[in-house]
């Protein structure tokens, strides 16, 4: 780990102000993930800015009958809140589905969602990874690809994103609010908010240097049967190799979205109007244009019959 | 590590055959943007953090880079906390802070100013054992013993955090408070890896120290 | 004390002490955090630095240059050690490859540099500034297209490549029923959650090395080997171990690097290897493909077992002994084995919990399973069918205790095999299709001569030393328990001290050989010493009784403190063996049942019960033993449903190098247990009457998984771990 000055700030405008006045600085809220590429020292900040106690930790009600989740509250609490269990169920089991109870207890909304990879080979500093070092390569394919994406990759980069809760906020429309080093906010639809790895999968995400996450809202609530199925060889504590996230309405309408399969949570609108017609249709309209390897092929029908179960209980 | 770079691998160089076609290789250097220019040697930068620790005050200055699992185990010599992997990818070192259980090789001990930490050492020692250590002894929840700490501390927490009605992945309804079942303490314990694979005995020790029948 | 003839009754007999469940007597220590392992020893010795090693990025090649001027100018560094500075070494006995590499690397992540700094984030640091340039060579890391390379391996630790008996190629020929299949096994991680660790302090010319290891003896010979110093100026201390399962059999680089750091540093220095490190520097168990032929009378004889094994290791390393029991399970008068060894350059193959039969067993019980089925024949009753008891290879040897079919029919029994459907794919639970499946477990017992010392003190209390270790199998409590039952004191007047090689050589933790030899050792040291009490107090020692802290013979009673009263009475003994285990063969025996779910929509598998009914001489302790056998369960199922060492075939290298990408099970994967150890004394043995248990547990279970899943769902997986992306083309379809 390289060494590093540090400070804690109250407010996000003394954050972002922290940032423009610090090069090499960095954001650190929950530091999960952060510290653990720190130690590899696959992200190098010389200056952390300490987050984790801005007042983003709280969750209110917002005027158009939704949810504004504060960045810093963390996973524990936003899968335990009453108002999400009852009206976003989706997000708290996509919540619960991931990690451990000890991760979940530090890790953070906004954290959630900038996760990196769990590619071994962007891991593994001695390899080449185009999302690590641009241009020297990517050593997943051609090499053990089994956990990898299978839709929206390219030539540079095949890296999924690792998120499950993610997942459920993108089948939920959400939308990230942010700050940036001007103190100006905006909104970013979750939708927008990964960026395709094309040929910089270094740049993942819309957010400008310096730009700070500060709440993610929902929109009202949807109703219908919430149900999020994380697949994975170990029962709990592991990465997804696919996972599916549904609400289904009584009508058989409803909504989408995938996790494992690509660099972001997968959501293909014209993938939701299939659903009346069954998991075939739908994984037909999401997974348009798959490129799989021999050891990541099992993906498309996994996804497929792990839509057909979810489907299946869904109807109860 | 950071190799030399002089002889970069192409991509196609890999999909042609890897290895077996680069004469003479390097490999990745390790995040390129903030390569340092060498620094001369000077002190690391320090900052001060006061907590406490199994009710005791402590003031130290670290080097930034700490983690709070160094600080407890390096500097205030708790080597009750162990480490297994320093990714989070364990639980080994699983502590309390304000009550709540977590990785402390994944947190800066800067981070911690104003906690309240609680290791297994202030859980109970020999000879005044908390209940959950003494159900480990009974269950032989442990062989080799290096999880146990950590095991006994996410117990700790989890039978507060069924208490405070925090759901889990195996929580059938989320509108019913969960119970404190052997299903929902084999999800919840799940962060805690055990090789030896005392699992089975481990649920049975938390089931007692619950004082709830399995 | 030589045992060569078979035990008769001795004072372990009365078990007042050895047999019972007791609670492990450091227990308190472990679940307090005040059990010292070796990287936290701060009241070792003062000053400690802090090392942290550089691991190799290519495979196999040479070092061209390396440039430590930037790492050597940052803050905080006190030393740095390359090949280039180490002067000569050496290479440890048990090494296959050498634990600093340079400028030949053998490995990927073979250690290549250690640097030593004032703190560990310091060290960590430097380590990061250490530019290395190297030439790389083409490698082979393919098993499975080295086959025709590989070649028939001289004999390993005993066991000869090749077995023949009868004529297996006629018979197999004219075999009524056949079956012949390929099987593979991936290369697996020991993963034993304490990282290799240690700290080194010289004092002079004499090396301290407080760290973790299975095999305290063996080491000390390993470090003075490879520093090139005498072996008396080598002291380890290891009393706790944060699990080992094999992998700390052997001096890795921890050990060597730290002592080559503190040299140069001149001050003590402590390394603990980071986990990303450890699957590729250290040791691991082989991947195997094996070939199984099976013919059978119509009526379920078998009339020819066959089972070939490749498996591959750097040069000079050995093969992965998956034929063993294949040589002793079942009848069958025409027989062949053979192992084959191909040269890899993939990390060091070696023992990992159970080697050999582990692997052997997870493709043979499938096998015995698709044959009974070929036979239209309930696997439990196949297998009793084709029981034998003597060694199928040299029948006029009989096994010195063989109740395999006892531990199928009690297991079948209570597992409620009887009501299973014989069909597969037909069981539904709601969305999971269910199975069950069954294995045989079989473990060689090994006895290795083990010593000990025991003191009486002055207040009555006994003390035993040994270089023994105790991995989280017990020893410090079955060793208590031992010299409390010899001289008849309570266990908590018994004091154990371990794995320190200032004590008398015992056996060590490996092989499964740790129980019984270790506690024989003492029960030696222990024969010694009562000899040397009534002595002392004037009592026969033929006839003295040791009971309650009292010495009794020809009516006189002594309390046993009376001998010490004028100082403490030692005794120091060795336990040897003669030839019992050649008169008879020596085995432990199981069988594993196993109740599977598999997600009919996903694949997804999940365990529902398990039980293993083992029948493995004296248990020493029930309650330890059966920690053993459920911790050896679990690793058995992580081995059928997720254990794979990822090899990249062009680089070299296992790709999943930590504990998230190397799974291993978590609690959420393992139901409730049951164990039942079927009472059995072995007086061949030793005179503890007992043999091992801690790798019987694991041997099988993996196919009694992979047999279950092929009852739930009437998909066979050959090729483990069995996952359900090669469950997922052939699942029924989703309504």
């Amino acid at each position: 780990m390289k060494s590093f000055t540090y400070e804690r700030v109250d407010t996000p405008a003394a954050a972002t102000a922290a940032f423009a006045r610090t090069p090499g600085a960095r954001f650190i809220a929950g530091g999960t993930n952060l510290l653990d590429l720190m130690k590899l020292e696959i992200e190098t900040p010389s200056h952390l800015i300490d987050v984790s106690r801005l007042k983003l930790d709280t969750i209110e009600p917002t005027s158009d009958g939704g949810l504004r989740i504060g960045a810093m509250v963390r996973n524990t609490d936003l899968a335990a809140d009453a108002r999400i269990r009852r009206d976003y169920g989706l997000v708290s089991r996509a919540l619960v589905a991931g990690a451990s109870g000890q991760l979940r207890n530090k890790a953070t909304t906004a954290g959630n969602l900038l996760q990196r990879t769990r590619c071994p080979y962007f891991y593994d500093t001695n390899q080449p990874c185009n999302k690590r070092q641009p241009g020297s390569g990517c050593a997943a394919i051609g090499g053990f690809s089994r956990l990898h994406a299978v839709v929206g990759a390219s030539e540079a980069c095949i890296a999924t994103h690792p998120s499950d809760m993610a997942v459920a906020m993108q089948a939920l429309d959400a939308t990230v609010e942010t700050v940036d080093k001007a103190g100006k906010a905006r909104r970013i639809a979750l939708a927008d908010f990964y960026r395709a790895p094309g040929s910089t999968p270094h740049l993942e995400t819309a957010l400008a240097p310096g730009e700070l996450i500060t709440a993610v809202t929902l929109p009202k609530p949807v109703g219908g049967t919430h149900i999020y199925h994380k697949v994975r060889d170990r029962a709990s504590y592991a990465f997804a190799l696919v996972s599916v996230g549904v609400v289904v309405q009584p009508d058989g309408s409803g909504r989408v979205a995938l996790g494992g399969v690509g660099y972001k949570p997968w959501r293909v609108k014209a993938a939701d109007a299939e659903l009346p017609r069954g998991a075939k249709a739908v994984t037909s309209a999401l997974l348009a244009g798959a490129k799989t390897s021999h050891e990541n092929a099992y993906k498309l029908p996994l996804v497929e019959r792990t839509l057909a179960g979810v489907l299946a209980q869904a109807k109860g | 590590m950071a190799p030399s770079d002089d002889f970069p691998i192409s991509r196609r160089g890999l999909l042609a055959g890897g290895a077996a076609s680069v004469a003479t290789a390097a490999v990745a250097r390790p995040a390129m943007a903030e390569a340092a220019p060498s620094r001369a040697p000077a002190s690391p930068p320090t900052a001060k953090v006061d907590f406490e620790v199994n009710g005791t005050a402590h003031s130290l200055e670290l080097d930034t880079r700490t983690t709070l699992l160094d600080a407890l185990r390096e500097h205030l010599r708790l080597t009750g906390t162990k480490k297994g992997c320093d990714h989070g990818q364990c639980g080994a070192c699983t502590v309390l802070v304000d009550g709540r259980r977590i990785n402390s090789c994944l947190s800066l001990a800067v981070q911690h100013d104003g906690d309240r930490i609680t290791t297994i050492e202030g859980l109970g020692q020999p000879g005044n054992l908390h209940p959950m250590q003494e159900a480990f002894v009974v269950h032989d929840g442990y062989q080799c013993g290096y999880c146990t700490p950590g095991q006994i501390c996410s117990a700790v927490a989890v039978l507060d955090e069924i208490k405070a009605g925090i759901p889990s992945h195996v929580t059938a309804d989320l509108s019913v408070a969960p119970a404190v079942t052997p299903r929902e303490l084999r999800e919840r314990m799940s962060g805690n890896i055990c090789r030896c694979g005392a699992y089975s005995n481990i649920v049975d020790a938390i089931v007692d120290a619950a004082g709830v029948k399995a | 004390m030589k045992f060569d003839t078979p035990a008769t009754e001795n004072p372990i007999d009365q078990l007042k002490v050895v047999g019972k469940p007791t609670s492990r007597i450091e227990g308190p220590l472990k679940t307090s955090g005040t059990a010292p392992y070796a990287y936290e020893r701060h009241d070792a010795v003062p000053n400690q630095a802090y090392g942290f090693i550089v691991g190799s990025a290519i495979a196999k090649g040479r070092i061209a240059s390396i440039d430590l001027a930037e790492a050597k100018a940052a803050p905080g560094v006190l030393a740095i050690v390359t090949a280039a500075s180490a002067g000569t070494l050496g290479k440890g006995d048990f090494n296959t490859a050498r634990l600093l590499g340079g400028p030949e690397i053998q490995h990927y992540h073979q250690a290549i540099a250690i640097v030593v700094a004032e703190s560990f984030e310091q060290a960590r640091a430097a380590a990061g500034l250490v530019r290395v340039r190297y030439t790389r060579d083409k490698g082979n890391f393919d098993l499975a297209s080295s086959l025709d390379g590989a070649i028939k391996p001289p004999a390993f630790f005993g066991t000869e490549p090749d077995s023949s008996f009868g004529d297996f190629d006629a018979a197999f020929a004219s075999a009524p029923v056949k079956l012949d299949e390929h099987y593979t096994t991936p290369d697996h991680s020991h993963a034993m959650m304490e990282p290799h660790a240690s700290i080194a302090s010289w004092d002079g010319d004499k090396l301290t090395l407080w760290t973790s290891n299975q095999m305290i003896a063996w080491s000390v010979g390993d470090v003075a080997k490879t520093l090139g110093i005498p072996r008396e100026n080598v002291r380890l201390v290891s009393p706790y171990i944060g699990g080992g399962f094999g992998g700390k059999l052997f001096v890795r680089a921890d050990a060597i690097l730290a002592a080559l750091g503190a040299k140069a540093a001149g001050r003590p220095v402590k390394v603990a290897l980071p986990r990303p490190l450890i699957a590729n520097n250290t040791t691991h168990r082989p991947a195997t493909i094996q070939r199984i032929r099976l013919g059978a009378t119509p009526d379920g004889k078998l009339t020819s077992i066959g089972h070939e094994s490749w498996s591959g290791d750097l040069k000079g390393g050995g093969p992965e002994t998956a034929v063993g029991q294949t040589r002793l399970l079942y009848a069958a008068p025409h027989r062949m084995t053979a192992m084959r060894l191909a040269v890899l350059d993939l990390p060091e193959g070696n023992a990992m919990r159970a080697p050999g039969e582990a692997p052997g067993l997870m493709a043979l019980e499938i096998a015995i399973d698709e044959m009974a089925e070929k036979l239209g024949m309930d696997p439990v009753a196949f297998r009793i069918l084709n029981d034998t008891q003597v060694d199928p290879e040299k029948p006029e040897r009989k096994f010195s205790q063989r109740q395999l079919n006892e531990c199928l029919r009690i297991g079948a029994d209570k597992f409620g095999w009887a009501s299973r459907n014989p069909k597969p794919g037909l069981t539904r639970d709601g969305r999971w299709l269910v199975g069950t499946g069954v294995a045989a477990a079989f473990r060689n017992n090994l006895n290795e001569k083990s010593a000990a010392r025991v003191r009486l003190d002055r207040a009555g209390r006994v003390i035993v030393e040994t270089d023994m270790t105790d991995i989280g199998t017990g020893s410090y409590t079955i060793i208590a328990q031992t010299a409390a039952e010899m001289l008849g004191v309570p266990l908590d007047r018994v004091e154990v001290r371990l794995g320190d090689s200032l004590f008398p050589v015992s056996a060590g933790s490996g092989g499964q050989w740790g129980a019984n030899s270790s506690t024989a050792g003492v029960y030696a040291a222990c024969a010694k010493l009562r000899t040397a009490i009534a002595q002392k107090l004037g009592l026969d020692p033929a006839k003295a009784a040791f009971a309650n802290g009292k010495v009794s013979a020809g009516g006189k009673s002594i309390a046993l403190a009376r001998a010490a009263a004028d100082g403490e009475v030692v005794a120091e003994d060795m336990m040897e063996y003669g030839d019992l285990a050649q008169t008879f063969q020596q085995s432990t025996f199981g069988a594993h049942f196993v109740e599977a779910a598999v997600d009919a929509a996903t694949g997804e598998i999940r365990l529902r019960r398990m039980l293993a009914v083992c029948a493995a001489g004296r248990i020493l302790n029930p309650k330890a033993a059966r920690s053993q056998v459920i911790g050896a369960m679990t690793m058995g199922a992580g081995a059928a449903l997720m254990e794979e060492l990822a090899v990249d075939k062009r680089f070299g290298f296992f790709v999943n190098h930590d504990l998230a990408g190397y799974e291993v099970p978590v609690h959420a994967d393992i139901p409730s247990q049951d164990v039942i150890f079927l009472d059995e004394v072995d007086p061949t043995t030793s005179p503890m009457k007992a043999k091992g248990v801690g790798e019987l547990g694991i041997c099988g279970v993996a196919a009694a998984v992979a047999n279950a899943v092929y009852h739930a769902t009437g998909i066979r997986v050959r090729n483990y771990p069995v996952t359900l992306d090669k469950l997922i083309d052939r699942l029924p379809a989703i309504a």
